[in-house]
Protein backbone atom coordinates (compact mmCIF):
# COMPACT_ATOMS: atom_id res chain seq x y z
CA UNK A 1 0.00 0.00 0.00
CA UNK A 2 1.20 3.35 -0.88
CA UNK A 3 1.32 5.85 2.17
CA UNK A 4 2.44 8.62 0.10
CA UNK A 5 1.54 9.04 -3.35
CA UNK A 6 2.37 12.19 -5.34
CA UNK A 7 1.56 13.01 -9.06
CA UNK A 8 2.58 15.75 -11.12
CA UNK A 9 3.46 17.96 -7.75
CA UNK A 10 4.97 21.42 -8.63
CA UNK A 11 5.34 24.79 -6.97
CA UNK A 12 6.37 27.71 -8.22
CA UNK A 13 7.24 30.77 -6.37
CA UNK A 14 7.07 34.00 -9.35
CA UNK A 15 8.79 32.38 -12.02
CA UNK A 16 11.10 30.24 -9.98
CA UNK A 17 10.27 26.49 -10.41
CA UNK A 18 11.17 25.06 -7.05
CA UNK A 19 9.17 22.10 -7.14
CA UNK A 20 8.29 20.79 -10.98
CA UNK A 21 6.10 17.54 -11.98
CA UNK A 22 7.23 15.64 -9.36
CA UNK A 23 5.75 11.87 -9.49
CA UNK A 24 6.69 9.54 -6.55
CA UNK A 25 5.49 6.97 -4.06
CA UNK A 26 6.51 5.65 -0.93
CA UNK A 27 5.46 2.37 0.04
CA UNK A 28 4.12 1.31 3.68
CA UNK A 29 6.79 0.11 6.21
CA UNK A 30 9.76 1.77 3.64
CA UNK A 31 12.49 4.05 4.72
CA UNK A 32 12.52 6.39 2.14
CA UNK A 33 15.81 8.45 1.60
CA UNK A 34 14.91 12.04 -0.05
CA UNK A 35 17.95 13.47 -1.45
CA UNK A 36 18.92 16.87 -3.62
CA UNK A 37 21.27 19.67 -3.46
CA UNK A 38 20.64 22.93 -1.55
CA UNK A 39 17.62 24.67 -3.15
CA UNK A 40 16.96 21.44 -4.98
CA UNK A 41 13.25 21.35 -3.88
CA UNK A 42 13.21 18.89 -1.26
CA UNK A 43 11.94 21.25 1.71
CA UNK A 44 9.48 22.49 -0.65
CA UNK A 45 8.29 19.11 -1.23
CA UNK A 46 8.46 18.49 2.38
CA UNK A 47 6.37 21.40 3.09
CA UNK A 48 3.72 20.65 1.04
CA UNK A 49 3.53 17.23 1.98
CA UNK A 50 2.80 18.89 5.42
CA UNK A 51 0.59 21.09 3.90
CA UNK A 52 2.46 23.97 5.31
CA UNK A 53 2.83 24.93 1.56
CA UNK A 54 0.47 24.95 -1.33
CA UNK A 55 1.29 23.58 -4.05
CA UNK A 56 0.58 25.48 -7.80
CA UNK A 57 -0.55 22.07 -9.07
CA UNK A 58 -0.67 18.48 -8.56
CA UNK A 59 -1.69 15.96 -5.97
CA UNK A 60 -0.84 14.77 -2.94
CA UNK A 61 -2.66 11.40 -1.10
CA UNK A 62 -1.34 10.38 2.55
CA UNK A 63 -2.91 7.02 3.23
CA UNK A 64 -4.77 7.06 -0.11
CA UNK A 65 -6.70 10.17 1.17
CA UNK A 66 -6.33 13.79 -0.79
CA UNK A 67 -4.55 15.73 1.88
CA UNK A 68 -6.21 19.12 0.26
CA UNK A 69 -9.40 17.11 2.00
CA UNK A 70 -8.38 14.92 5.26
CA UNK A 71 -5.75 17.40 5.57
CA UNK A 72 -6.55 17.38 9.87
CA UNK A 73 -7.19 13.42 9.63
CA UNK A 74 -4.00 12.87 8.04
CA UNK A 75 -1.88 14.61 10.03
CA UNK A 76 -2.76 12.88 12.93
CA UNK A 77 -0.98 9.84 11.62
CA UNK A 78 2.23 11.94 10.60
CA UNK A 79 5.50 13.33 12.66
CA UNK A 80 7.94 15.38 11.00
CA UNK A 81 10.57 17.64 11.91
CA UNK A 82 11.39 20.45 9.22
CA UNK A 83 14.71 21.85 8.58
CA UNK A 84 15.88 23.49 12.17
CA UNK A 85 14.84 22.35 15.35
CA UNK A 86 13.07 25.41 15.82
CA UNK A 87 11.77 25.02 19.43
CA UNK A 88 10.49 27.68 22.30
CA UNK A 89 13.43 28.76 24.37
CA UNK A 90 11.44 29.32 27.43
CA UNK A 91 9.94 25.86 28.23
CA UNK A 92 11.50 22.85 29.22
CA UNK A 93 12.04 19.59 27.33
CA UNK A 94 9.58 17.77 29.26
CA UNK A 95 6.90 20.92 28.27
CA UNK A 96 7.99 20.95 24.95
CA UNK A 97 6.32 17.05 24.73
CA UNK A 98 3.37 17.82 26.84
CA UNK A 99 2.31 20.90 25.31
CA UNK A 100 2.22 19.02 21.94
CA UNK A 101 1.11 15.85 23.34
CA UNK A 102 -2.27 18.13 23.88
CA UNK A 103 -2.15 19.25 20.46
CA UNK A 104 -3.05 15.71 18.81
CA UNK A 105 -6.55 13.67 19.22
CA UNK A 106 -4.71 10.88 20.43
CA UNK A 107 -4.08 10.08 24.58
CA UNK A 108 -0.28 10.81 25.31
CA UNK A 109 0.15 9.88 28.63
CA UNK A 110 3.03 10.78 31.10
CA UNK A 111 4.28 7.76 30.71
CA UNK A 112 4.73 8.00 26.81
CA UNK A 113 6.36 11.26 27.27
CA UNK A 114 8.87 9.74 29.78
CA UNK A 115 9.58 6.74 27.03
CA UNK A 116 9.99 9.06 24.15
CA UNK A 117 12.07 11.28 26.11
CA UNK A 118 14.30 7.83 26.86
CA UNK A 119 14.04 7.17 23.34
CA UNK A 120 15.75 10.12 21.67
CA UNK A 121 18.94 10.39 24.95
CA UNK A 122 16.61 13.66 26.44
CA UNK A 123 15.40 11.85 29.82
CA UNK A 124 17.97 13.22 31.96
CA UNK A 125 18.21 16.80 30.98
CA UNK A 126 13.71 16.83 30.39
CA UNK A 127 13.31 19.62 33.27
CA UNK A 128 16.22 21.90 31.22
CA UNK A 129 14.92 24.79 29.43
CA UNK A 130 15.62 24.52 25.59
CA UNK A 131 17.85 27.76 25.75
CA UNK A 132 19.97 25.56 27.60
CA UNK A 133 20.11 23.51 24.92
CA UNK A 134 22.81 22.51 21.98
CA UNK A 135 21.93 21.80 18.42
CA UNK A 136 21.94 18.62 18.59
CA UNK A 137 19.79 18.27 21.71
CA UNK A 138 17.18 20.67 20.12
CA UNK A 139 17.48 18.11 16.78
CA UNK A 140 16.56 15.27 19.83
CA UNK A 141 13.77 17.11 21.02
CA UNK A 142 12.41 17.44 17.28
CA UNK A 143 12.39 14.26 16.74
CA UNK A 144 10.84 13.37 20.10
CA UNK A 145 8.03 15.89 18.94
CA UNK A 146 7.83 14.08 16.03
CA UNK A 147 7.30 10.47 17.42
CA UNK A 148 5.40 11.69 20.76
CA UNK A 149 2.07 10.36 19.47
CA UNK A 150 3.41 7.07 17.77
CA UNK A 151 2.55 8.11 14.29
CA UNK A 152 2.25 5.95 11.21
CA UNK A 153 4.39 8.18 8.74
CA UNK A 154 7.38 9.99 9.93
CA UNK A 155 8.48 13.08 7.92
CA UNK A 156 12.23 13.97 8.88
CA UNK A 157 14.37 16.57 7.01
CA UNK A 158 17.88 16.92 8.02
CA UNK A 159 17.40 14.97 10.75
CA UNK A 160 21.16 14.23 12.12
CA UNK A 161 21.84 17.87 11.26
CA UNK A 162 23.88 19.45 14.32
CA UNK A 163 24.39 16.10 16.28
CA UNK A 164 27.51 14.57 17.01
CA UNK A 165 28.54 10.86 15.19
CA UNK A 166 27.67 8.86 18.38
CA UNK A 167 24.21 11.11 18.22
CA UNK A 168 24.00 10.92 14.00
CA UNK A 169 24.61 6.82 14.87
CA UNK A 170 21.40 6.62 17.28
CA UNK A 171 19.11 8.71 15.30
CA UNK A 172 20.04 6.23 11.76
CA UNK A 173 19.62 2.89 14.66
CA UNK A 174 16.28 4.34 15.89
CA UNK A 175 14.83 5.23 11.85
CA UNK A 176 15.94 1.82 11.51
CA UNK A 177 13.99 0.11 14.26
CA UNK A 178 10.92 2.25 13.70
CA UNK A 179 10.96 0.52 10.01
CA UNK A 180 11.78 -2.41 11.03
CA UNK A 181 10.38 -3.63 14.22
CA UNK A 182 7.05 -1.33 14.44
CA UNK A 183 6.13 -0.84 10.80
CA UNK A 184 6.66 3.01 10.42
CA UNK A 185 6.88 4.59 7.43
CA UNK A 186 9.69 7.36 7.03
CA UNK A 187 10.76 9.64 4.29
CA UNK A 188 13.98 11.13 5.51
CA UNK A 189 16.16 14.05 3.27
CA UNK A 190 19.53 14.01 4.97
CA UNK A 191 23.02 15.76 3.50
CA UNK A 192 24.56 12.71 4.99
CA UNK A 193 24.28 10.29 1.87
CA UNK A 194 26.04 8.39 3.45
CA UNK A 195 23.66 7.85 6.29
CA UNK A 196 20.96 7.77 3.67
CA UNK A 197 22.87 4.92 1.96
CA UNK A 198 22.92 3.10 5.40
CA UNK A 199 19.10 3.15 6.37
CA UNK A 200 16.95 4.05 3.25
CA UNK A 201 15.45 0.90 1.18
CA UNK A 202 14.61 3.40 -1.55
CA UNK A 203 15.67 6.65 -2.39
CA UNK A 204 14.67 9.44 -4.65
CA UNK A 205 16.56 12.38 -6.36
CA UNK A 206 15.56 15.67 -6.91
CA UNK A 207 17.33 18.62 -8.87
CA UNK A 208 15.97 21.89 -9.45
CA UNK A 209 12.73 20.65 -8.83
CA UNK A 210 12.91 17.84 -11.08
CA UNK A 211 12.80 14.04 -10.12
CA UNK A 212 16.35 12.52 -11.29
CA UNK A 213 16.46 9.39 -10.35
CA UNK A 214 14.45 6.73 -8.07
CA UNK A 215 14.88 3.41 -7.37
CA UNK A 216 15.54 0.61 -4.74
CA UNK A 217 19.08 1.50 -3.78
CA UNK A 218 20.57 -1.54 -4.27
CA UNK A 219 19.39 -1.33 -7.70
CA UNK A 220 20.97 2.09 -8.47
CA UNK A 221 23.84 1.07 -6.50
CA UNK A 222 24.41 -1.56 -9.28
CA UNK A 223 27.87 -3.28 -8.65
CA UNK A 224 27.91 -3.98 -12.57
CA UNK A 225 28.19 -0.27 -13.15
CA UNK A 226 31.13 0.80 -10.33
CA UNK A 227 32.94 3.68 -11.19
CA UNK A 228 36.94 3.21 -11.66
CA UNK A 229 39.20 5.99 -11.05
CA UNK A 230 42.73 4.18 -12.50
CA UNK A 231 46.52 5.69 -11.71
CA UNK A 232 49.02 4.65 -14.60
CA UNK A 233 52.41 5.53 -15.55
CA UNK A 234 51.43 7.25 -18.75
CA UNK A 235 48.01 8.90 -18.32
CA UNK A 236 48.03 10.57 -21.68
CA UNK A 237 49.06 7.01 -23.18
CA UNK A 238 46.10 5.59 -21.25
CA UNK A 239 43.63 7.91 -22.47
CA UNK A 240 44.36 6.95 -26.12
CA UNK A 241 44.28 3.54 -25.28
CA UNK A 242 40.69 3.99 -23.52
CA UNK A 243 39.35 5.89 -26.64
CA UNK A 244 40.40 3.82 -29.40
CA UNK A 245 39.24 0.57 -28.09
CA UNK A 246 36.24 -0.56 -26.31
CA UNK A 247 36.30 0.99 -23.19
CA UNK A 248 35.67 4.45 -24.70
CA UNK A 249 31.63 3.73 -23.65
CA UNK A 250 32.52 3.43 -20.35
CA UNK A 251 34.63 7.29 -19.87
CA UNK A 252 33.58 9.60 -17.46
CA UNK A 253 34.21 13.33 -18.60
CA UNK A 254 36.74 14.18 -16.44
CA UNK A 255 39.95 16.78 -15.87
CA UNK A 256 41.58 15.74 -13.22
CA UNK A 257 41.90 11.85 -13.15
CA UNK A 258 40.89 8.66 -15.77
CA UNK A 259 37.51 7.80 -13.87
CA UNK A 260 35.23 5.01 -16.16
CA UNK A 261 32.15 3.54 -15.26
CA UNK A 262 32.11 -0.03 -15.78
CA UNK A 263 31.62 -3.59 -14.93
CA UNK A 264 34.13 -4.75 -12.36
CA UNK A 265 34.59 -7.94 -15.14
CA UNK A 266 36.01 -5.45 -17.74
CA UNK A 267 38.77 -4.19 -15.07
CA UNK A 268 41.44 -7.33 -15.79
CA UNK A 269 40.61 -6.66 -19.48
CA UNK A 270 41.46 -3.23 -18.97
CA UNK A 271 44.61 -4.06 -17.36
CA UNK A 272 45.61 -6.38 -19.82
CA UNK A 273 45.08 -3.75 -22.20
CA UNK A 274 47.65 -1.30 -20.62
CA UNK A 275 50.08 -4.19 -19.70
CA UNK A 276 50.26 -4.82 -23.43
CA UNK A 277 50.72 -1.21 -24.50
CA UNK A 278 53.83 -0.91 -21.75
CA UNK A 279 51.91 1.13 -19.52
CA UNK A 280 52.59 0.74 -15.98
CA UNK A 281 49.14 0.58 -13.67
CA UNK A 282 50.08 2.58 -10.14
CA UNK A 283 46.41 1.91 -8.64
CA UNK A 284 42.84 0.92 -9.40
CA UNK A 285 40.07 2.48 -7.43
CA UNK A 286 36.47 1.08 -7.52
CA UNK A 287 34.11 3.29 -5.92
CA UNK A 288 30.22 2.65 -5.89
CA UNK A 289 28.83 4.67 -3.03
CA UNK A 290 25.83 6.83 -3.23
CA UNK A 291 27.31 10.06 -3.01
CA UNK A 292 29.26 9.02 -6.39
CA UNK A 293 25.74 7.95 -7.72
CA UNK A 294 24.25 11.62 -6.47
CA UNK A 295 26.73 13.61 -8.19
CA UNK A 296 26.51 11.67 -10.94
CA UNK A 297 22.98 12.35 -11.59
CA UNK A 298 22.98 15.93 -10.26
CA UNK A 299 25.58 16.92 -11.64
CA UNK A 300 26.75 14.47 -14.53
CA UNK A 301 30.72 14.38 -12.96
CA UNK A 302 31.71 12.29 -9.79
CA UNK A 303 33.42 13.67 -6.93
CA UNK B 1 -10.41 24.46 20.34
CA UNK B 2 -9.96 24.41 24.28
CA UNK B 3 -6.50 23.01 23.90
CA UNK B 4 -5.32 25.36 21.60
CA UNK B 5 -5.89 28.23 24.10
CA UNK B 6 -4.86 26.56 27.06
CA UNK B 7 -1.88 25.76 25.20
CA UNK B 8 -1.51 29.25 24.04
CA UNK B 9 -2.11 30.59 27.29
CA UNK B 10 0.20 28.99 28.40
CA UNK B 11 3.27 29.77 26.34
CA UNK B 12 1.67 33.81 26.53
CA UNK B 13 2.35 33.48 30.32
CA UNK B 14 5.38 31.53 30.55
CA UNK B 15 7.22 34.23 28.80
CA UNK B 16 9.11 37.26 30.84
CA UNK B 17 8.03 39.62 28.16
CA UNK B 18 4.28 39.06 28.72
CA UNK B 19 5.35 40.81 32.55
CA UNK B 20 6.62 43.79 31.42
CA UNK B 21 3.17 45.22 30.45
CA UNK B 22 1.70 43.97 34.40
CA UNK B 23 4.80 45.70 35.93
CA UNK B 24 4.54 48.92 33.93
CA UNK B 25 1.05 49.49 34.56
CA UNK B 26 2.09 48.25 38.11
CA UNK B 27 4.61 51.20 38.48
CA UNK B 28 3.00 53.97 36.32
CA UNK B 29 0.37 53.38 39.00
CA UNK B 30 1.65 53.51 41.86
CA UNK B 31 4.34 56.31 40.88
CA UNK B 32 0.42 58.33 39.82
CA UNK B 33 -0.77 57.30 43.30
CA UNK B 34 1.79 57.66 45.40
CA UNK B 35 2.49 61.57 43.83
CA UNK B 36 -1.61 62.37 44.59
CA UNK B 37 -1.19 61.19 47.96
CA UNK B 38 2.10 63.45 48.93
CA UNK B 39 0.62 66.05 47.20
CA UNK B 40 -2.73 65.77 46.32
CA UNK B 41 -4.52 68.69 48.00
CA UNK B 42 -2.33 71.39 45.96
CA UNK B 43 -3.26 69.46 42.83
CA UNK B 44 -6.79 69.68 43.89
CA UNK B 45 -6.93 73.08 44.33
CA UNK B 46 -4.85 73.90 40.87
CA UNK B 47 -7.95 71.43 39.77
CA UNK B 48 -10.41 74.19 41.10
CA UNK B 49 -9.36 77.26 41.27
CA UNK B 50 -11.10 78.49 38.02
CA UNK B 51 -14.26 77.21 39.77
CA UNK B 52 -13.80 78.61 43.48
CA UNK B 53 -15.73 81.84 42.74
CA UNK B 54 -18.68 80.16 41.73
CA UNK B 55 -19.10 76.62 43.27
CA UNK B 56 -18.56 75.51 46.68
CA UNK B 57 -17.73 71.96 46.69
CA UNK B 58 -18.06 70.28 49.69
CA UNK B 59 -16.51 66.43 51.25
CA UNK B 60 -13.30 64.78 49.59
CA UNK B 61 -13.00 65.96 46.05
CA UNK B 62 -9.48 63.94 45.51
CA UNK B 63 -10.64 60.60 46.09
CA UNK B 64 -10.57 56.97 44.64
CA UNK B 65 -13.26 57.33 42.28
CA UNK B 66 -11.65 60.51 40.86
CA UNK B 67 -8.19 59.12 41.01
CA UNK B 68 -9.16 55.97 38.79
CA UNK B 69 -10.33 58.49 36.52
CA UNK B 70 -7.70 60.32 36.35
CA UNK B 71 -6.12 57.49 35.66
CA UNK B 72 -7.40 55.94 33.05
CA UNK B 73 -7.71 59.08 31.56
CA UNK B 74 -3.67 58.85 31.36
CA UNK B 75 -2.91 55.36 31.05
CA UNK B 76 -6.24 54.10 28.06
CA UNK B 77 -4.13 55.64 25.62
CA UNK B 78 -0.97 53.59 26.43
CA UNK B 79 -2.38 50.60 27.33
CA UNK B 80 -2.59 49.84 23.60
CA UNK B 81 1.26 49.82 23.20
CA UNK B 82 1.74 46.92 25.87
CA UNK B 83 -1.47 45.23 24.27
CA UNK B 84 0.41 44.91 20.78
CA UNK B 85 3.69 43.51 22.99
CA UNK B 86 1.87 40.62 23.10
CA UNK B 87 -1.29 40.47 20.34
CA UNK B 88 1.45 41.80 17.27
CA UNK B 89 3.74 39.40 18.11
CA UNK B 90 1.00 36.00 18.47
CA UNK B 91 1.87 34.68 14.82
CA UNK B 92 4.76 36.59 13.87
CA UNK B 93 6.71 35.65 16.78
CA UNK B 94 6.08 32.35 15.52
CA UNK B 95 7.01 32.18 12.43
CA UNK B 96 10.51 34.15 13.76
CA UNK B 97 11.11 31.42 16.00
CA UNK B 98 10.49 28.98 13.54
CA UNK B 99 7.84 27.31 15.79
CA UNK B 100 4.85 27.31 13.49
CA UNK B 101 6.02 24.92 11.25
CA UNK B 102 5.33 22.96 14.42
CA UNK B 103 2.13 24.19 15.16
CA UNK B 104 0.84 23.74 12.23
CA UNK B 105 1.88 20.17 11.05
CA UNK B 106 -0.74 19.48 14.08
CA UNK B 107 -4.01 18.29 13.16
CA UNK B 108 -5.72 21.13 14.21
CA UNK B 109 -6.92 23.44 10.76
CA UNK B 110 -5.72 26.60 10.45
CA UNK B 111 -8.64 28.27 11.01
CA UNK B 112 -8.74 26.78 14.81
CA UNK B 113 -4.76 27.74 15.46
CA UNK B 114 -5.85 31.29 14.22
CA UNK B 115 -8.51 31.71 16.67
CA UNK B 116 -6.92 29.94 19.67
CA UNK B 117 -4.52 32.57 19.49
CA UNK B 118 -6.64 35.22 19.07
CA UNK B 119 -8.89 34.13 21.98
CA UNK B 120 -5.43 33.69 24.24
CA UNK B 121 -4.04 36.91 23.19
CA UNK B 122 -8.24 38.46 24.18
CA UNK B 123 -7.64 36.44 27.64
CA UNK B 124 -4.52 38.62 27.52
CA UNK B 125 -5.64 41.51 27.79
CA UNK B 126 -9.00 41.48 29.03
CA UNK B 127 -6.52 40.01 32.23
CA UNK B 128 -4.08 43.36 31.69
CA UNK B 129 -7.21 45.33 32.09
CA UNK B 130 -8.62 43.82 34.98
CA UNK B 131 -4.96 44.24 36.18
CA UNK B 132 -5.61 47.46 35.74
CA UNK B 133 -9.36 48.26 37.08
CA UNK B 134 -7.94 46.54 40.39
CA UNK B 135 -5.18 48.90 40.70
CA UNK B 136 -6.48 51.88 39.40
CA UNK B 137 -9.79 51.69 41.07
CA UNK B 138 -10.07 49.58 43.80
CA UNK B 139 -6.20 49.99 45.42
CA UNK B 140 -7.10 54.17 44.66
CA UNK B 141 -10.51 53.36 46.81
CA UNK B 142 -8.41 51.97 49.41
CA UNK B 143 -5.78 54.42 49.71
CA UNK B 144 -8.34 57.76 48.95
CA UNK B 145 -11.21 56.33 50.44
CA UNK B 146 -14.39 57.06 48.54
CA UNK B 147 -16.60 59.81 47.99
CA UNK B 148 -19.04 61.64 45.13
CA UNK B 149 -16.98 62.21 42.06
CA UNK B 150 -16.57 65.47 41.07
CA UNK B 151 -15.25 65.99 37.26
CA UNK B 152 -14.47 69.21 35.83
CA UNK B 153 -15.52 68.66 32.05
CA UNK B 154 -13.99 71.54 29.37
CA UNK B 155 -16.97 73.91 29.68
CA UNK B 156 -19.43 72.21 32.41
CA UNK B 157 -18.81 70.26 36.00
CA UNK B 158 -20.28 66.98 36.50
CA UNK B 159 -21.31 65.76 40.12
CA UNK B 160 -21.94 62.11 40.73
CA UNK B 161 -23.05 60.70 43.40
CA UNK B 162 -20.84 58.08 45.55
CA UNK B 163 -23.55 55.29 45.30
CA UNK B 164 -23.82 56.70 41.50
CA UNK B 165 -20.42 55.80 40.51
CA UNK B 166 -19.00 52.08 40.98
CA UNK B 167 -21.58 51.07 37.93
CA UNK B 168 -19.89 53.36 35.71
CA UNK B 169 -16.92 52.15 36.22
CA UNK B 170 -17.98 48.49 35.70
CA UNK B 171 -19.37 49.93 32.14
CA UNK B 172 -16.31 51.31 31.42
CA UNK B 173 -14.09 48.91 32.17
CA UNK B 174 -16.10 46.83 30.14
CA UNK B 175 -15.97 49.36 27.00
CA UNK B 176 -12.28 49.64 27.42
CA UNK B 177 -12.29 45.93 27.06
CA UNK B 178 -14.03 46.53 23.58
CA UNK B 179 -11.48 49.13 22.74
CA UNK B 180 -8.32 47.06 23.55
CA UNK B 181 -9.84 44.41 21.84
CA UNK B 182 -10.10 46.15 18.81
CA UNK B 183 -6.58 46.62 19.03
CA UNK B 184 -5.88 43.20 19.79
CA UNK B 185 -7.71 42.24 16.46
CA UNK B 186 -5.84 45.00 14.83
CA UNK B 187 -1.82 43.67 16.21
CA UNK B 188 -3.32 40.12 15.90
CA UNK B 189 -3.56 41.46 11.71
CA UNK B 190 -0.19 42.61 11.51
CA UNK B 191 1.09 39.98 12.98
CA UNK B 192 -0.58 37.00 10.18
CA UNK B 193 0.96 39.09 7.62
CA UNK B 194 5.11 39.26 8.83
CA UNK B 195 7.22 37.45 9.69
CA UNK B 196 9.15 39.11 12.47
CA UNK B 197 7.99 40.37 15.69
CA UNK B 198 9.07 43.78 15.80
CA UNK B 199 7.39 45.23 12.59
CA UNK B 200 3.84 43.84 13.39
CA UNK B 201 4.29 45.82 16.74
CA UNK B 202 5.64 49.19 15.80
CA UNK B 203 3.16 48.57 12.39
CA UNK B 204 0.05 48.74 14.80
CA UNK B 205 0.93 51.50 17.25
CA UNK B 206 2.01 53.33 13.84
CA UNK B 207 -1.71 52.90 12.49
CA UNK B 208 -3.01 53.64 16.03
CA UNK B 209 -1.35 57.15 16.05
CA UNK B 210 -2.56 57.29 12.38
CA UNK B 211 -5.88 56.72 12.89
CA UNK B 212 -5.96 58.84 16.20
CA UNK B 213 -4.47 61.87 14.22
CA UNK B 214 -7.22 61.49 11.68
CA UNK B 215 -10.25 61.28 14.14
CA UNK B 216 -8.90 63.95 16.78
CA UNK B 217 -7.99 66.69 13.17
CA UNK B 218 -10.77 69.10 12.82
CA UNK B 219 -10.15 69.49 9.30
CA UNK B 220 -13.09 69.12 6.84
CA UNK B 221 -11.72 66.14 4.38
CA UNK B 222 -11.78 63.99 7.14
CA UNK B 223 -15.34 64.12 8.67
CA UNK B 224 -16.87 61.90 6.79
CA UNK B 225 -14.41 59.09 7.60
CA UNK B 226 -14.27 60.01 11.32
CA UNK B 227 -17.29 58.14 12.30
CA UNK B 228 -15.58 54.91 10.96
CA UNK B 229 -12.40 55.08 12.45
CA UNK B 230 -12.13 52.81 15.55
CA UNK B 231 -10.02 55.31 17.58
CA UNK B 232 -12.60 57.95 17.14
CA UNK B 233 -14.41 55.42 19.45
CA UNK B 234 -11.79 54.38 21.76
CA UNK B 235 -12.18 57.00 24.36
CA UNK B 236 -15.97 56.77 24.73
CA UNK B 237 -15.63 54.95 28.09
CA UNK B 238 -16.01 58.65 29.20
CA UNK B 239 -19.73 58.65 28.12
CA UNK B 240 -20.34 56.75 31.49
CA UNK B 241 -19.35 59.34 33.56
CA UNK B 242 -22.01 62.17 31.96
CA UNK B 243 -25.06 62.28 33.43
CA UNK B 244 -28.48 63.73 32.77
CA UNK B 245 -30.18 66.42 34.47
CA UNK B 246 -33.55 67.48 35.16
CA UNK B 247 -35.07 71.33 34.30
CA UNK B 248 -33.22 72.39 37.63
CA UNK B 249 -30.01 71.37 36.22
CA UNK B 250 -29.95 68.60 38.64
CA UNK B 251 -28.03 65.03 38.33
CA UNK B 252 -30.68 62.17 37.80
CA UNK B 253 -29.23 59.47 39.25
CA UNK B 254 -28.57 56.30 37.59
CA UNK B 255 -28.54 57.86 33.93
CA UNK B 256 -26.57 58.37 31.29
CA UNK B 257 -26.58 61.36 29.09
CA UNK B 258 -25.89 59.67 25.38
CA UNK B 259 -26.33 55.88 25.71
CA UNK B 260 -26.71 55.76 22.25
CA UNK B 261 -23.04 57.04 21.34
CA UNK B 262 -22.02 54.31 23.61
CA UNK B 263 -24.12 52.18 21.97
CA UNK B 264 -22.68 52.82 18.65
CA UNK B 265 -18.90 53.04 19.54
CA UNK B 266 -19.47 49.64 20.46
CA UNK B 267 -21.08 48.87 17.48
CA UNK B 268 -18.34 49.97 15.35
CA UNK B 269 -15.47 48.56 17.69
CA UNK B 270 -17.05 45.12 17.21
CA UNK B 271 -16.86 45.44 13.34
CA UNK B 272 -13.38 46.35 13.21
CA UNK B 273 -13.17 43.19 15.43
CA UNK B 274 -14.38 40.72 13.52
CA UNK B 275 -12.74 42.65 10.23
CA UNK B 276 -9.03 42.17 11.28
CA UNK B 277 -9.82 39.28 12.81
CA UNK B 278 -11.74 37.86 9.53
CA UNK B 279 -8.90 38.71 7.30
CA UNK B 280 -6.11 37.46 9.66
CA UNK B 281 -7.76 33.98 9.32
CA UNK B 282 -7.84 34.42 5.58
CA UNK B 283 -4.43 35.60 5.63
CA UNK B 284 -3.18 32.52 7.68
CA UNK B 285 -4.88 30.17 5.71
CA UNK B 286 -3.88 30.81 2.37
CA UNK B 287 0.15 32.03 3.30
CA UNK B 288 3.02 29.78 2.48
CA UNK B 289 4.94 28.61 5.81
CA UNK B 290 8.26 29.38 4.58
CA UNK B 291 10.10 30.44 7.79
Amino acid sequence: MSVIQVNGLSKHFGTLKAVDQLDFSVTEGEVFGFLGQNGSGKSTTIRMLLSLIHPTSGSIELFGKPLNKYRDEILEEVGAIIERPDLYPYLTAKEHLQLFAKLRNKHVGENSIQDTLVKVGLADRSKDKVQTFSLGMKQRLGIAIALLHNPSLIILDEPTNGLDPQGISDIRNLIKQLAQQEGKTVLVSSHLLSEIEQMATQIMIIHKGKKVADGPIQKLLDPNKMIVHIKTTNDAQTLQIILSGSFSNYLLQRTDGIYLRLPDYEIPLLNASLVNAGVGLIGVETRNSLEDYFLQVTSNTIA
Amino acid sequence: MKAIISIELYKIFRRPRTYIAFGAIAALIMVIQLGLKMDGQSYASFLMKDINDTLTVDGKVLNGYLICYILLQLLLVHVPLLVALIAADMISGEANLGTLRLLFTTPYSRTQLVMGKFIAASIYTIVLLIWLAFLALFVSMWIFGTDDLFLLKSNYVVLIQEKDVLWRYVGAFVFASFALLTVTSLGFLMSSIANNSIGPIVGTMSAIVFFTILSTLNIPLFAAIKPYLFTTHMNNWKEFFDIKVNENNEAIYGTILNVAKIKTSIIVLTLHIILFVTASVMITKRKDILS
